[in-house]
Formats: C-alpha cells, sequence, structure tokens
C-alpha cells in the first residue's frame, strides 16, 4: 500500500522549493546569498531541484570579507561552473578601500559587521529585491523570530517588533521602491535536518567540514585555524590537530572542533551526538547576549 | 535510519510566563535532550545572576532584548526538538489579550495545540480565548494541559473537575481530538516522564502523545487542488519542448492521465506527466511540490488552479470569512485591499461586517462595526475576479487569505473562509 504522507526531511524539502518558487515568481532581481558554507550550499541545491529542468533562475553572491578559506573559493567557482549560474562578488577589501567600513583593530579582530556595509552596498548598487539566505530559526534566539519573507526597509534594516505576521503558507512579498526581502527557505530546518539532508542527496560540500590535519591555535575555547591573517600572541602556540569545521565562515574567527569524521556517515553520527552548538564556536555570536539580534537589525544576514 | 522515516508535527502553545508555559517548552527541551551544553551553560548562569533556585527552564524560550528586560514575549518564536519517532516545530506564542494575532499566526501552521490551565485557577478566560483560536483554525488535535497538579496535591478529583469544566466549553466549539493530561512542569510529572505522584492518571505523558498523534488523516486527501506558482520552460537545447506548471499541491492526489480542468479558463486537459528534479512520478500528493505538465497546450499561468474535473471548487467574487485583523489600524470602510488567496492575488473590498466575536464570552456582537487590531469578525467580502475557493473547514489550503493593505503594504487580515 502506499503511503500518503512525507517525512520530515521530504516535508521541509517540500516547503522549502515552495518558498524558492515564491520568489522566483514575486521578485525581478532575486539572489542567493552564497557563503560557501553548507546552508548556503543546501539552499542552492534546493534551488536547482525547485526549478528543473530550468537552470536555477537567480545570480549567486558572495560576500567576500577576503580572509577566505582558500578551499572555500575553489568550491564555489566549481560550483557556479556547474550550474551555469551567474556569480556576483560584493568586496569587503573594497568597502575598506573606499573608505565606506574600517576594519576593527586587535586581537579578536573580524570583518564580520564590516559584510553588513559590503552587502547593503552590493544590494542597491545591483537593484536586487530578494536576498535569499541560508539562515535556519534554530541557530539562535534572534533568528527563532524571523520570517521565512521577512521585509528589508529602504535603509536595509530589520525591524523585529514590526514584523509582517506570517500566516499558513500565504506569503506577501510586496515592497516599495528601494525596499528589499530576506527570504530564507530553511527556516524550519535544525542542524541536524541539514546534515542528514547533505547524506540523503549526497551533496558535495567543502572539504573543511571533513576531519582533516591544520595548524591550528586554541582560543575562545576552540581550535582556530593558522592564516596569514591571524595575529598571534606570543603566548598562543601553534599545533597540528585532526579537526573539522561545523560552520564556516570568516578564516579569523570560525573555530574547528577536534574529529575523526571523514565521512558524511560519521559526520552526521557526530553531530547527533554533539552537546554544544554549532554557533558555539563562533567569535562573533560571542561578543553579547544580543550580537546577533544587533547585527540582524543592520541588515546583516 | 530512524531519521529518514519520522514524520513532523506542528504544534502550538499559547499562553503567559504564569501559566508555566516557558517551563514547559523548557521541560520539554531539556528532558529530551535537546538543550546542548552550552545553551544550558548560559542559562544556569543567568539563573544564578538572577536569584533563582537551580536552573529557570523558562529562560530557555527567552527571545528579543526588548522581551528579556520586560519578561514578556512580544511575537511567536518557533522551537524545534525531536525525537526518534517524530520531529517538532513549536510555535511559541504570547498569551495576552493583545497578542490574538500572535495566536492566530501560530495556530495557521499547526496540527495540534497544547492549552495550559493552572490547575489552581481552573478554565479562565484565556482558556477560552485560546481554545476559540484553536477551533477557528481548525487545528485537528487539543491537548489540554493541566499544570502546577504539585500545588493541588496531585488531585485526581481537582483534574476531573477541571476536565469537566473544560468539556463544557468545547462543546461550543468545533474542536475534534481533545486529550487531557494532568503535569507539572516545574517537577516535571508526565511531561516526557510519567509521574509517580498521580498513579491513578492511566492516560500516557505528553510527549508520548505528542508522538503518537494520528496525523496522516489531517489532510485532505479527497479534493485535488494545485495552485500554479510559475511556469518551467527551460531555454536550452535538451528540454526545448518542456512547458511545466510548478506548484505544491494543496489537497488531493494527483496522477498522469487524470481529467483535469483549469481555473478560472476552464478549459480541459489530461495530466501527460508529473515531474520532481530529475525523477517522473506515478502520483503527487499534498504537500509534494512538483511539476505537471498536461497534453494539451493551453494557456496557464501563476494564480491558475488545476484540479480534477469531476471534483471542482466554487468560482466566488461574494466571499463570506471569518477576518482576524492583524493591524494596529483600524479597518476603514470600503477601502481597497490586495487579496491574496493560494498563489492567485486579486482586489478586494470589505462590503459588511456581519458580526464581532467577543471571543471571551463567545458572543456575537452585531452591532459593533469598528474592526481593529486582535478583533475576530465574520464579513461580507466582494473581489475584482473569482476566487476559486473551498471552505476552510474542508480545506485549508483553498480556504485561506490575507488582505494586504495597498498603501502599506502590510499584511493587515487573516481570513478563514466558511
Amino acid at each position: 500500500m502506499n503511503k500518503y504522507y512525507l517525512n520530515h526531511l521530504e516535508e521541509l524539502e517540500s516547503e522549502a522549493i515552495f518558498v524558492l518558487r515564491e520568489v522566483a515568481a514575486n521578485f525581478q532581481n532575486p539572489v542567493i546569498l552564497f557563503s560557501g558554507g553548507k546552508d548556503s550550499i543546501v539552499v542552492t541545491h534546493l534551488a536547482k531541484k525547485a526549478f528543473y529542468p530550468a537552470k536555477i533562475p537567480f545570480s549567486l553572491l558572495h560576500v567576500d570579507t577576503g580572509h577566505n578559506f582558500p578551499e572555500t573559493i575553489e568550491f564555489r567557482d566549481n560550483l557556479v561552473a556547474s550550474l551555469g549560474v551567474n556569480l556576483l562578488v560584493g568586496s569587503v577589501q573594497k568597502s575598506i578601500d573606499d573608505g565606506r567600513v574600517a576594519e576593527e583593530r586587535g586581537k579578536n579582530a573580524t570583518r564580520n559587521s564590516l559584510q553588513i556595509t559590503t552587502l547593503l552596498d552590493t544590494i542597491e548598487e545591483e537593484r536586487i529585491d530578494c536576498a535569499i539566505g541560508g539562515a535556519r530559526r534554530d541557530e539562535e534566539k534572534a533568528r527563532a523570530k524571523e520570517r521565512f519573507f521577512s521585509h528589508r526597509d529602504d535603509f536595509g534594516q530589520w525591524d523585529p517588533k514590526n514584523q509582517r505576521p506570517e500566516l499558513w503558507n500565504l506569503f506577501n512579498a510586496k515592497h516599495f521602491e528601494g525596499e528589499h526581502f530576506r527570504v530564507f527557505p530553511i527556516s524550519n530546518w535544525t542542524e541536524m535536518d541539514v546534515w542528514g539532508y547533505i547524506l540523503r542527496e549526497n551533496i558535495a560540500i567543502p572539504s573543511l567540514y571533513y576531519a582533516h590535519e591544520r595548524k591550528v591555535l586554541w582560543r575562545n575555547n576552540s581550535w582556530i585555524p593558522k592564516s596569514e591573517y591571524l595575529q598571534i600572541d606570543d603566548n598562543e602556540e601553534i599545533v597540528t590537530k585532526k579537526i573539522r569545521f561545523r560552520t564556516l565562515g570568516d578564516i579569523t574567527i570560525t573555530g574547528g572542533i577536534e574529529s575523526d569524521a571523514d565521512t558524511l556517515e560519521k559526520i552526521v553520527a557526530e553531530v547527533a551526538a554533539m552537546r554544544e552548538t554549532e554557533r558555539g564556536n563562533r567569535a562573533d555570536d560571542k561578543r553579547s547576549e544580543s550580537a546577533m539580534e544587533d547585527r540582524k537589525r543592520q541588515g546583516y544576514f | 535510519m530512524t531519521e529518514q522515516t519520522s514524520q513532523l508535527l506542528r504544534f502550538t502553545t499559547a499562553g503567559s510566563v504564569d501559566d508555566g508555559k516557558s517551563t514547559l517548552i523548557g521541560r520539554l527541551l531539556y528532558d529530551s535532550k535537546s538543550i546542548f551544553e552550552d545553551q544550558l551553560d548560559a542559562i544556569e548562569k543567568t539563573s544564578l545572576r538572577k536569584g533563582h533556585d537551580g536552573v529557570d527552564l523558562a529562560l530557555f524560550t527567552d527571545g528579543l532584548r526588548d522581551e528579556r528586560e520586560q519578561g514578556i514575549t512580544i511575537d511567536v518564536a518557533y522551537r524545534y526538538f525531536s525525537t526518534p519517532k517524530r520531529k517538532f516545530i513549536i510555535a511559541d506564542t504570547p498569551g495576552h489579550i493583545q497578542y490574538t494575532r500572535n495566536m492566530v499566526t501560530g495556530a495557521s501552521t499547526a496540527n495540534a495545540a497544547i492549552i495550559l490551565i493552572d490547575a489552581r485557577n481552573g478554565l479562565v478566560e484565556q482558556t477560552k480565548r485560546h481554545s476559540y483560536i484553536a477551533s477557528l483554525l481548525q487545528i485537528s488535535h487539543v491537548i489540554v494541559c493541566v499544570n502546577k497538579m504539585d500545588l493541588v496535591d496531585w488531585s485526581e478529583e481537582r483534574f476531573n473537575e477541571i476536565v469537566s469544566q473544560y468539556e463544557a466549553v468545547a462543546s461550543k466549539m468545533l474542536v475534534k481530538d481533545v486529550h487531557y493530561i494532568p503535569i507539572s512542569a516545574l517537577k516535571g510529572d508526565n511531561v516526557v516522564n510519567r509521574s509517580e505522584n498521580m498513579s491513578w492518571y492511566m492516560g500516557a505523558p505528553l510527549l508520548h502523545s505528542l508522538e503518537t498523534l494520528h496525523i496522516s488523516s489531517d489532510i485532505n486527501k479527497v479534493d485535488a487542488r494545485f495552485a500554479v506558482q510559475t511556469v518551467i520552460r527551460p531555454q536550452s537545447e535538451e528540454h526545448r519542448d518542456f512547458r511545466g506548471y510548478a506548484g505544491r499541491v494543496s489537497s488531493g492526489i494527483f496522477r498522469p492521465g487524470d481529467n483535469v480542468v483549469v481555473l478560472p479558463s476552464g478549459f480541459q486537459s489530461k495530466i501527460s506527466r508529473i515531474d520532481f528534479d530529475q525523477k517522473s512520478l506515478d502520483e503527487a500528493f499534498a504537500p509534494m511540490s512538483v511539476i505537471l505538465s498536461l497534453e494539451t497546450d493551453i494557456d496557464v499561468s501563476r494564480g491558475d488552479m488545476i484540479v480534477k474535473a469531476n471534483n471542482q471548487p466554487q468560482p466566488e467574487q461574494d466571499v463570506e470569512a471569518m477576518i482576524c485583523w492583524l493591524n494596529n489600524k483600524p479597518a476603514r470602510p470600503r477601502t481597497k485591499f490586495s487579496i491574496l488567496h493560494t498563489t492567485n492575488e486579486q482586489k478586494a473590498m470589505i462590503r459588511d461586517i456581519v458580526y464581532k466575536m467577543n471571543i471571551d464570552t463567545l458572543e456575537r456582537d452585531m452591532d459593533d462595526k469598528e474592526i481593529g487590531m486582535n478583533d475576530i469578525c465574520r464579513v461580507k467580502i466582494r473581489t475584482t475576479q473569482p476566487l476559486m475557493i473551498d471552505s476552510y473547514r474542508e480545506n485549508r489550503a483553498t480556504g485561506s487569505f490575507i488582505l494586504i493593505d495597498d498603501a502599506t503594504n502590510e499584511t493587515v487580515a487573516a481570513g478563514m473562509i466558511l
């Protein structure tokens, strides 16, 4: 006998695809915010499935901090070539050179919050009316209140106390000139769902997610990769460890965990047994209790 | 792997901090081991700083900065946990009267509602309000949790009293499947683990009930409806002749060979194939996202609805509906709105207010014709073109709509077609 219900991954997939098709139907110039991280890779994979046999009707937009893992850039370029989509790059280095933003100083300096200006400038220059992101509500408490279709005013800002109510699957995408939307198709997915789906669909992800040997130092409770951008104190020791990354961001603030998980199956098993949230290794979220909320209000992803 | 076969259950919890709602959610997450150590650390520190005894589980549901400062919930927050049997999405909504709109929002996608009652107080106005909203939004399953049983000496008599109070209220509404569970969210009794203090209770603890609610039959499998989102026409050599209609099956089942009608045009055709990604499918059922192709080349575009020839919705320009007003600006008479129904957008006008519902007394006010924030009213709406409607009771997807104010672009009302 046939079963007439979907399992949870199938239902989440169907919901995300519905959302992506609503974007295609409602906006003139939508882009997928592509960081090279697993969540934006999953969103891109979903977009491919949503429109097949047609091509993805969105460009990919990478907000490039300049502090990248080389593996991420290589992965990005290969994916763009295989999908035949257009790639837009917003450069944080250019925003710094143009005097739009100033680099943070000190050992814990990051370019994380500088991305906001670069992103908003790119949205304005390219006349982007919708930026699709891979943010999930389970990641962080400010994100738990986020809508699927999240309105941004003409300053690109989020007003969490004045959000449009979102009922059933009826998404209000109306906006005035200069305003835009952020749309989050995988809002209802958890970290476990993302990994379960990557395994189920056998989606290619950057090698950084798999356990590998790397030169690292111990800082803020995680293994920070050695890179040319990292300021190293005298008392900090560079060691070689077998690690992998649970999330990918700016190379200066993305901490790895010690792991032997070198296959997708092992990663899924490891994530299932994990007792800390994935953003626990992200220095950008540790600055204060409302660090994410504050950045989101300004126009962060 | 169990992950692959488990179903998704969406449920809503409404209530104020005093009901122990946040404690209950914290308890569900904590006892089902869905809370991570760094989250627990943060909560322990905050509990200590605030001088609470032990870990305050309610802090897990803290949200925005204003909410933490004021100790109230402003907006719907979504929370996630899973057990080997199911994955759960909680729409956690505030219960104060001014937040009716958030309860309606949370309820709109829920399969089940948890209604909390403080065992000491019994039914209060808020209980009725929650139950009315659950029935208005046609949530299929209601679980009434009589909380704080520890404060009434785990009394079976008190529990039974509240159950009969609730049955009297529920009989006036359309609540289909009601379960009653005596719990203590604070102590953990009958939340995840069976209570040792209430051996008189023979039913299942809350989590077990949530894991076993029969939800497969909640979706309408009879009336096949498919709202077209967008047309797929690949501009490539390989797929030159492909023309498909992308959408999500709202209800019912479609198969290749089915005789279908495209509404509103009324053109008849047959489904030639159903595709998803690189696979051709034998059938598509709700809520699958697929691409339908038709045998004949007819004009189909976004907002059209594909249905089976022998089972069609009503085309209507005059619609009677219950609406919940969501905006702080009151409804002005004869204002024009955009109405979004499935993927179809039209202009609409509220022609008449039949009555306003007092959701505390469940009485109808026939004289008050002002619609303000959080009001629930029965109205008559006129649209510029016919909508393809079913009643909300029979079909959530084709019986619901939203109104959008063209001056502000804000979503101002949620409607359920009668």
